[in-house]
């Protein structure tokens, strides 16, 4: 089946008043994961589910571990102790070459994009098609257009890295990595460091993309207008645990001090005059 | 406390040693298992060989006049001019050209593949590869690794042709030593056993390197500073390495040949 065929089906079961109303069939667990690097304890027995479906965010301070534990989903980061799960297979132990396979499941955004800067957009957003299908190079050319239709870059093909704003780098990155259909799509602060317009222009396709595609996401950030802009559900991270779990209304009104400090911070909740 | 950092220096010392080896052992095992893609390949002959030609011209080119010029001086009360084509030839084949061309191309392409590599590492590219399920030591080490291995004693030969030619150039317009005369002497003292020594040690000093600059690469942390760190570390330690190497590999092939 062809790539716009797979996607056409998919727009056609999208937006369904329900989408966001996820069943619990749970796709990454992490069950009591430590993570120290040197003196420096990351994750102090992380406890989460991410279910099938959902869209959750990863909210917290800079340093908390959220870059960290997204890398633990995909095998980039082995935890001390503890076990990370995908789909019920433990991953925690796999050998590279093994989480090969189970890293075919996921598409990341890095923070920056992490394009190849030797590669145009093209060869960018070709490459794992180039490494992991047998698709010619019409098929390949036909399936980059499309994504990179998806993503508000088309005719970018022959750009390079250096030539791409932020936000584009960010876009083509996000191209490259829905390119093989992946089931979650794992986000490492899509808005960080873009201006405001960019910004809501980011979290508008993690929004379109996650109706187009019907996957599941994570996605880390420590901007709450992202995060509530984006988010099904609500994971606070704080000294190397989640603080507070729950969906996004269940946030506005939670009382844990130091998850309410952040929404008042970029006032999602009216900040309540001290006495 | 001198003790414990010089303790803290050998441990990490070991473990580096030990990296370095595990990384040999996946280079060989990818390399073996295939397919080599022949459009990296290619970038890194080129990059490695066709780009290094010209820096290896130029030095072994006055290393051979140099090394003429000393000649004659120090051997001047024994009719050294005589000698001249003997002792370039054999000094180059034997030793000069494989070291100097090593430490000089290991230096340029070491940093530029340290660089490059170590700026991927800091800006998440290879954390992207991994992420897309493709490994980085068969996409980026071994074809680098293969070309320092190919292209080091194919730049040793250009090393001792041309250092031997800028040797006739000095022994033809200063020493007045005919160049029939120069090259026959030079034909007929280095045998077999010389280039085989000579150029045989290219491949160990060319992996060696490779390797070296792959593994400083990999591990770079910290930004454009790491980066700088693990250029430098290269080059240093890619250059002792090499000299630590030419005497051992020198005692083996002399009790081989």
């Amino acid at each position: 089946m062809s790539d716009a065929l797979t996607v056409d089906r998919r727009i056609a079961s999208r937006d369904t008043p329900d989408r966001r109303q996820h069943p619990r069939d749970v796709f990454v667990e992490f069950r009591d994961v430590f993570k120290a690097y040197g003196p420096k304890e990351v994750l102090r027995g992380v406890d989460l589910k991410v279910y099938r479906g959902e869209v959750l965010v990863i909210l917290g301070g800079s340093g908390t571990g959220k870059s960290v534990t997204l890398r633990h989903v995909l095998g980039l980061e082995a935890p001390d102790s503890g076990q990370v799960l995908v789909e019920d297979e433990d991953i925690t132990n796999l050998p590279e070459e093994e989480l090969y396979r189970v890293r075919m499941k996921f598409g990341m955004l890095f923070q920056g994009g992490a394009l190849f800067d030797s590669m145009t957009v093209f060869d960018n957003i070709a490459f794992p098609l180039r490494e992991h299908t047998e698709m010619s190079e019409e098929e390949i050319a036909r399936a980059v257009s499309e994504k990179l239709e998806l993503v508000d870059m088309a005719g970018t093909e022959h750009l390079m890295p250096v030539d791409l704003s932020g936000g584009m780098k960010k876009r083509v990155g996000l191209a490259r990595s829905i390119v093989l259909d992946p089931k979650m799509i794992l986000y490492d602060e899509p808005t960080t460091g873009l201006d405001p317009i960019t910004a809501q222009k980011i979290n508008e396709l993690i929004n379109n993309l996650q109706a187009k595609l019907n996957v599941t996401s994570i996605v880390v950030t420590h901007d709450i207008q992202s995060a509530f802009s984006v988010g099904d559900r609500i994971a606070f991270l704080d000294q190397g645990v989640f603080a507070w779990v729950g969906s996004i209304d269940a946030a506005r009104h939670a009382d844990h001090g130091m998850l309410r400090d952040f929404l008042k911070s970029s006032a999602v909740i009216a900040a309540q005059p001290s006495n | 406390m001198l003790l414990t950092r010089a303790r803290t220096r050998a441990e990490e010392g070991l473990i580096q040693l030990g990296e370095l080896t595990a990384l040999a052992g996946q280079t060989i095992q990818q390399a073996w298992r295939g397919p080599l893609e022949r459009s990296l390949l290619m970038a890194q002959f080129d990059q490695v060989g066709v780009r290094s030609i010209s820096i290896v011209v130029i030095t072994s080119a006055f290393i051979g006049m140099v090394l003429a010029l000393q000649t004659a001086y120090s051997l001047a009360d024994f009719g050294g001019k005589l000698f001249v084509g003997r002792v370039v030839s054999l000094s180059l084949v034997r030793e000069l050209a494989p070291v100097l061309m090593s430490l000089m191309v290991g230096g340029r392409v070491g940093a530029g593949m340290a660089a490059e590599i170590g700026t991927m590492k800091v800006t998440e590219q290879i954390d992207a590869l991994r992420a897309l399920a493709t490994n980085p030591v068969r996409k980026l080490v071994v074809p680098r690794v293969i070309a320092t291995t190919l292209m080091f004693p194919l730049l040793t030969v250009i090393s001792c042709a041309l250092g031997i030619l800028g040797g006739m150039l000095i022994a033809v317009a200063n020493l007045h030593v005919s160049a029939n005369y120069y090259m026959r002497s030079v034909v007929e003292s280095i045998a077999y056993n010389d280039l085989a020594s000579g150029i045989g040690k290219t491949f160990f000093f060319g992996f060696a390197v490779g390797l070296i600059a792959c593994y400083n690469g990999l591990r770079t942390s910290g930004g454009a500073d790491g980066v700088g760190r693990a250029t430098t570390v290269t080059v240093v330690s890619g250059a002792i390495t090499v000299l630590i190497m030419d005497f051992f590999l020198t005692k083996l092939f002399l009790a081989v040949f």
